[in-house]
């Protein structure tokens, strides 16, 4: 028996070690996870309080203020979307530091109670501007990003599997010797993966939103068009993924390589505000990121299409771009 | 017959390190069931899945009507491959549909049912059918486009004896409506009792080509002896006979029975026996190659 399970065991680790893909992303996923978190959760800790500061550059200020420790100051130039953000307790305060300073609170925020002390012993003569505004609770802000992590995940592994496993079995050898094209193809599954999604979501939506009391400030229908646009970016990636490769490992590499640094970049548990600056940048590159961003500003800022144009624009455009590549690249047999 | 409906003309394939196809020409006329005969290896898929537009030739070239593959040899071509996994989780009847919607022409879905006498099964599971019933589905799938060139390779591979007839008189009922048809296997009787011509490949090359009757006569005498091996005795394997080993059988072809059985009693070889045949392709392929086909 030994013999039997060693032999099957050599042949095993021949079999990986030779699959040089699957080895490749085996070594690279762990890796980019591993330094994709501590970039993200390392750096010094956090700070107590994020003050906005109307300024581009806050450390040359000389406000009193600005000397306070375990205070994060962010700089701001958008007066009226800070203003928003103190209302919604996003920020904790808001301080136009020149000649006869400003400050803006939130009279129902403990956290702008406690900043707005330590500001007024720093400068007595600070004039307040009272903000009001209920608080975004964490699970409005968080409900947006679960339903996007589950698109995702079933966007781009549903379909990634789904054709690999056409590959493997032959079939999608048998649809080649029909007229069938591999645009045809790629977009039967694009239709066939975003009706599923999409009931999917909205069961979802439609289940948990009465029992967490999430209310929508926006429109209804543009959140949907949000979400089509976004699965369908996702599915067209997915595709893209699945369009050359033959091996199960390599496509879940490749897969996970795509997942992660959604998952951790794109603000599904966390805002990426007071984030390297770089960080906010590549952040934009992922699909979900356009897609979170759209769907809180409907939901919690009640935006119109206009304010979300950009984004939804670029999911379009990202749908397109991926589906081409896919039909390019795609192949209908094994090797 | 009539014209020329496929040219093969010096097609070569080759990988890194295997020549799979190694310059082989042919032409099949319309109406004809032409096979591809020749063990595992030989370049028989390899062959037809060029013909079919499914692979490219490293060099040479296959012509439809004249003309090379392109979109109208796809939409006039039916295939039943050698594997072919469908759809999980659909019917006979729902597979059948997912193939006619393919085509902009052809049979109707109870057409093709019927066809490949499939009524019984039409509302099963494709994973839940036998072999056999899996090669009828494949068969109907392969005729959805009412195609002018049907190709199969090794379509009864793997069947049991009962479905393997099954599946030649469907042939040969759809070979009765004038379609082409290219058939590749490694059995014999299918290609003798199937096809109008053959090519015996081996190796990447034609060895041999033309009907299976007239193949039989240019390479053999009249009759085929067969004697157990192991009670031919080693002192008689020098007698003046043309003497093959095939598998646990000696083999002994001539022209001249009378004399052929004199010399072996002369050298006292048990005759208890002794079985003697006409040749078939299988003994041609031993004939021509010196190994038996299915080795």
């Amino acid at each position: 028996m030994m013999n039997r399970l060693l032999a099957v065991w050599h042949a095993r680790n021949l079999e990986f070690v030779r699959d040089r893909g699957t080895l490749l992303f085996t070594l690279v996923v762990p890796i980019a996870l591993v330094v994709g978190m501590s970039i993200v959760f390392g750096g010094p800790e956090r700070p107590l309080f994020k003050v906005g500061v109307l300024s581009t550059r806050v450390a040359q200020e000389s406000h009193p203020f600005l000397h306070e420790r375990y205070v994060d100051f962010v700089p701001v130039t958008d007066r009226a979307d800070a203003i928003r953000k103190v209302g919604r307790h996003q920020l904790d305060l808001l301080l136009d530091p020149k000649d006869g300073a400003h400050y803006w609170v939130n009279t129902d925020s403990p956290k702008g109670y406690i900043v707005e002390k330590l500001l007024l012993s720093a400068d007595h003569g600070a004039v307040r501007e009272p903000v009001t505004g209920t608080a975004v609770r964490y699970v409005d802000w968080l409900f947006p990003g679960v339903l996007g992590m589950n698109m995702m995940f079933s966007c781009l592994f549903g379909v990634g599997y789904v054709v690999l496993r056409y590959r493997k079995s032959g079939f999608l050898k048998r649809l080649h010797a029909t007229p069938l094209t591999p645009f045809e193809f790629l977009s039967a599954q694009v239709l066939s993966r975003l009706s599923l999604v999409m009931v999917v979501t909205l069961i979802l939506y439609c289940g948990v939103a009465p029992i967490i009391h999430f209310h929508t400030a926006g429109s209804l229908l543009l959140l949907f068009l949000i979400a089509v646009m976004g699965a369908l970016s996702l599915i067209a990636l997915g595709l893209t993924i699945a369009a050359r490769f033959s091996s199960d490992e390599l496509v879940g590499g490749v897969l996970n390589l795509m997942t992660w640094p959604m998952m951790l970049l794109s603000g599904i548990w966390y805002s990426l505000e007071g984030s390297p600056h770089w960080v906010r940048l590549l952040a934009q590159i992922f699909p979900l990121t356009h897609i979170l961003n759209a769907a809180r500003a409907v939901a919690i800022d009640g935006a119109g299409i206009y304010q979300v144009a950009p984004d939804l624009a670029y999911l379009g455009l990202t749908a397109l771009a991926f589906l081409v590549i896919g039909a390019w690249s795609f192949r209908w047999r094994l090797d | 017959m009539s014209e020329p409906i496929l040219e093969v003309r010096a097609l070569m394939k080759s990988y890194a390190t295997v020549t799979a196809v190694d310059g082989v020409s042919f032409t099949v006329n319309g109406g004809m069931c032409f096979g591809l005969l020749g063990p595992n290896g030989a370049g028989k898929t390899t062959t037809i899945e060029i013909m079919e537009g499914i692979l490219s030739a490293t060099s040479g070239e296959v012509r439809y009507r004249g003309e090379p593959l392109g979109r109208r040899s796809r939409e006039d071509s039916g295939i039943l491959f050698q594997k072919t996994a469908l759809q999980d989780f659909l019917t006979v009847r729902q597979s059948l549909t997912l193939f006619r919607h393919l085509y902009a022409r052809g049979h109707s879905v109870d057409a093709l049912i019927q066809l490949c006498a499939l009524e019984k099964l039409q509302n099963r599971d494709t994973r839940k059918l036998s072999g056999g019933q899996q090669q009828r589905l494949l068969l109907a799938i392969a005729l959805a486009n009412d195609p002018a060139v049907l190709f199969l390779d090794e379509p009864t591979t793997g069947l049991d004896p009962q479905a393997r007839r099954n599946f030649w008189e469907l042939v040969q009922s759809i070979k009765a409506s004038r379609k082409t048809i290219i058939l590749t296997t490694h059995y014999m009787e299918e290609a003798e009792l199937l096809c109008d011509e053959i090519a015996i490949m081996d190796r990447g090359r034609i060895i041999a080509q033309g009907g299976p009757r007239q193949l039989l006569r240019e390479h053999f005498a009249e009759v085929l002896l067969e004697l157990p091996k192991q009670e031919f005795p080693a002192s008689a394997r020098a007698l003046p006979l043309r003497l093959f080993e095939a598998g646990d059988r000696i083999e002994i072809t001539t022209d001249d029975l009378d004399g052929t059985l004199r010399t072996l009693m002369d050298a006292h070889v048990p005759l208890t026996n002794l079985r003697i045949r006409p040749p078939n392709l299988e003994d041609l392929f031993l004939e021509l190659t010196g190994k038996e086909l299915r080795a």
